[in-house]
């Protein structure tokens, strides 16, 4: 290396933490100007009547309340089936799985469903659910689809949990003569609790703002009450907003934000209460 | 005396039997779910895998490979019809050309400066802003890229309209960064202090010490951050489909509009007719997919497996 003064160091170190603070700043700056940009503009448009009336007009005029209503049933249904079929899973892969080949390639599986693109998940649930399975264009088709995405997650966020309960809570248990699985019900899953349902609110909040699976799996744009069984389609808060944005001419704008942030908040809250749970579990463990 | 009370606690633990076997049944039973459960994920991924193959590949009988993969023309309704795939596979490669391009450096960067540059209050504070940005769901990118990016980009760069590859590539840039500045911090966190400290004491600054140990260190950790970038990136649908432009010719310039791989499939399957041939190639179009994003995520994970080892004492 060249020997070069301490000054001329002093001074690439000083412009390349400039670079660094500036590429920082670059990742930040966009996510306050957007969600700024989403209440000034989107604010104007939530109304009572938006929230809780149904759209008139091609969706120009009236509300969103049948987009709100099909975005929680579809959470809702989405968790239903990702949830207990997560946690059963990392219970397998934690408690009883062997190192061997079998699990191995489970956590394979794992690993790139998570990397599966959320349209080829549409392709998957419109080819098993929609017409093997014959569930139609539905919620529960979509809901099955979202759930078959969720679970990747829902499995790597139990697995972490009910590893990070000490093993000694375990020994100690089956020490005493209590069966494997009674450990697990009583001891290890109450432990493991906080980590597993901030794994489920998230998978649920990330269900909540997918669009290119139930575009293909069963979303409407415009249907007369809210799914009453569910085989009915249904209208959701996603495909809503891509609609409105991209394919209604004449649409105000004022209704495109409003959606866009209902949609965003409902998102977004779900993804703070989350890391509130994590923090909240963190600082009990702190204390204990 | 001592066999006479063995017996009698034999005799004792004896209706206990029954009870006991029925109790461990019931846990056999949901042992068994469980493992059901454990193999789900491969039962979902292999599902994947055999229904993608079953509805894709007959269009091979009515297109060869070649034509498929090469043809230029993707008319789907003509008579007869021609399903050439290449607009939308350069189209997926331009749009993941900007977003990488641009995505790489900053991220990189960032997690340099998370990691090893800015206090850690400053850490908590951003952190938490670069995990909203992930949770940002991708219809709203696109909104986003329709409302404000497009309109800027179509102005700075004078163009019949901002709906292109240039805009998508911008906000898929975006939606990557996240997992990009992640796993590259956790990659630099994972440098052992002593690197630093043995560098310092060489006289190293601190600039010095992260161009020549900490990213070299991280190396392996940071291209996976950067494969993984790359996958999200390849495989993102709603802001592509709504901002890329969904023009059918091969685009020959990133400020073309153009359709990508996942748009294409996105708004050609409602209108194909289930088993039809638009169908099959859209799945066909789906299992390329499926096989890029498959092994962008496989060399990943080798690599992130790699990293782990690497420092692990």
């Amino acid at each position: 290396m060249a020997i070069r003064t301490t000054a001329s160091r002093q001074l690439s170190q000083r412009a390349a933490f400039g670079l660094l603070s500036v590429s920082a700043i670059l990742v930040v700056v966009p996510v306050i100007v957007i969600i700024l940009l989403f209440v000034i503009n989107g604010s104007g448009a939530i109304s009572w009547e938006f929230l809780t009336q149904d759209p008139s007009q091609a969706g120009k005029a009236g509300g969103i309340f049948p987009a709100i209503v099909g975005t929680f049933f579809l959470m809702l249904g989405t968790i239903v089936f990702a949830l207990p079929l997560g946690v059963m899973a990392g219970i397998y892969l934690t408690e009883y799985a062997k190192e061997n080949w079998l699990t191995r390639s489970i956590n394979l599986a794992i690993v790139n469903l998570a990397g599966v693109p959320s349209i080829v998940y549409g392709l998957f649930g419109l080819g098993v659910f929609v017409m093997l399975f014959n569930f139609g264009m539905s919620l529960l088709s979509a809901s099955l689809t979202l759930a078959c995405q969720a679970l990747a997650m829902t499995v790597t966020t139990s697995r972490e949990a009910i590893l990070s309960v000490p093993k000694e809570y375990r020994e100690g248990s089956l020490a005493i003569g209590v069966t494997r699985w009674q450990t697990i019900r009583h001891l290890v899953l109450p432990q493991a609790l906080p980590g597993i349902i901030t794994g489920a609110v998230l998978a649920m909040s990330r269900a909540a703002g997918e669009t290119a699976p139930i575009l293909i799996v069963g979303a409407a744009f415009l249907l007369p009450g809210l799914p009453q069984s569910p085989f009915d389609q249904f209208m959701a808060l996603p495909y809503h907003l891509y609609t409105v944005a991209a394919h209604v001419p004449g649409m105000p704008k004022s209704t495109i934000w409003g959606v866009a942030l209902v949609l965003l908040a409902v998102v977004l809250s779900f993804n703070i209460l989350a890391t509130i749970i994590r923090l909240k579990a963190r600082r009990r463990r702190l204390n204990a | 005396m001592f066999g006479q009370r063995v017996s009698l606690a034999i005799a004792e633990a004896d209706p206990q039997k029954g009870l006991k076997r029925r109790w461990r049944l019931g846990e056999r039973f949901i042992e068994g779910w469980i493992f059901l459960a454990g193999l789900l994920t491969v039962v979902i991924l292999l599902g994947i895998i055999i229904l993608l193959v079953k509805e894709g590949v007959p269009i091979f009988f009515h297109t060869s490979p070649w034509e498929f993969f090469f043809g230029t023309k993707w008319y789907p309704v003509s008579d007869p019809p021609t399903f050439g795939i290449m607009p939308f596979f350069v189209a997926t490669l331009w749009v993941t050309i900007v977003a990488t391009a641009m995505a790489v450096p900053i991220g990189i960067g960032c997690a340099a400066y998370l990691s090893e540059v800015a206090s850690s209050k400053v850490r908590e504070t951003l952190k938490p802003i670069i995990e909203l940005l992930a949770g940002i769901p991708s219809v709203v990118m696109g909104f986003i890229g329709l409302m404000l990016l497009s309109p800027l980009v179509q102005s700075a760069f004078n163009l019949n309209t901002g709906l292109c590859g240039l805009s998508a590539g911008i906000m898929l840039a975006l939606m990557s960064l996240p997992i990009i500045v992640s796993v590259s911090e956790d990659a630099l966190q994972a440098v052992p202090d002593e690197f630093r400290q043995a560098s310092y004491a060489l006289g190293a600054t601190k600039w010095e010490t992260i161009r020549h140990v900490c990213i070299p260190g991280a190396f392996s950790g940071i291209t996976a951050a950067v494969m993984l970038g790359v996958g999200r990136a390849i495989g993102e649908t709603m802001t592509v489909l709504m901002i890329a432009g969904g023009a059918l010719a091969v685009p020959v310039s990133p400020t073309d509009p153009m359709m990508p791989m996942t748009a294409a499939i996105a708004s050609g399957i409602g209108n194909a007719v289930r088993g039809g041939l638009q169908y099959q190639a859209l799945f066909a179009i789906g299992l390329i997919l499926f096989i890029i994003t498959l092994t962008v995520n496989l060399i990943s994970d080798k690599v992130l497996e790699r990293q782990k080892r690497k420092f692990a004492r």
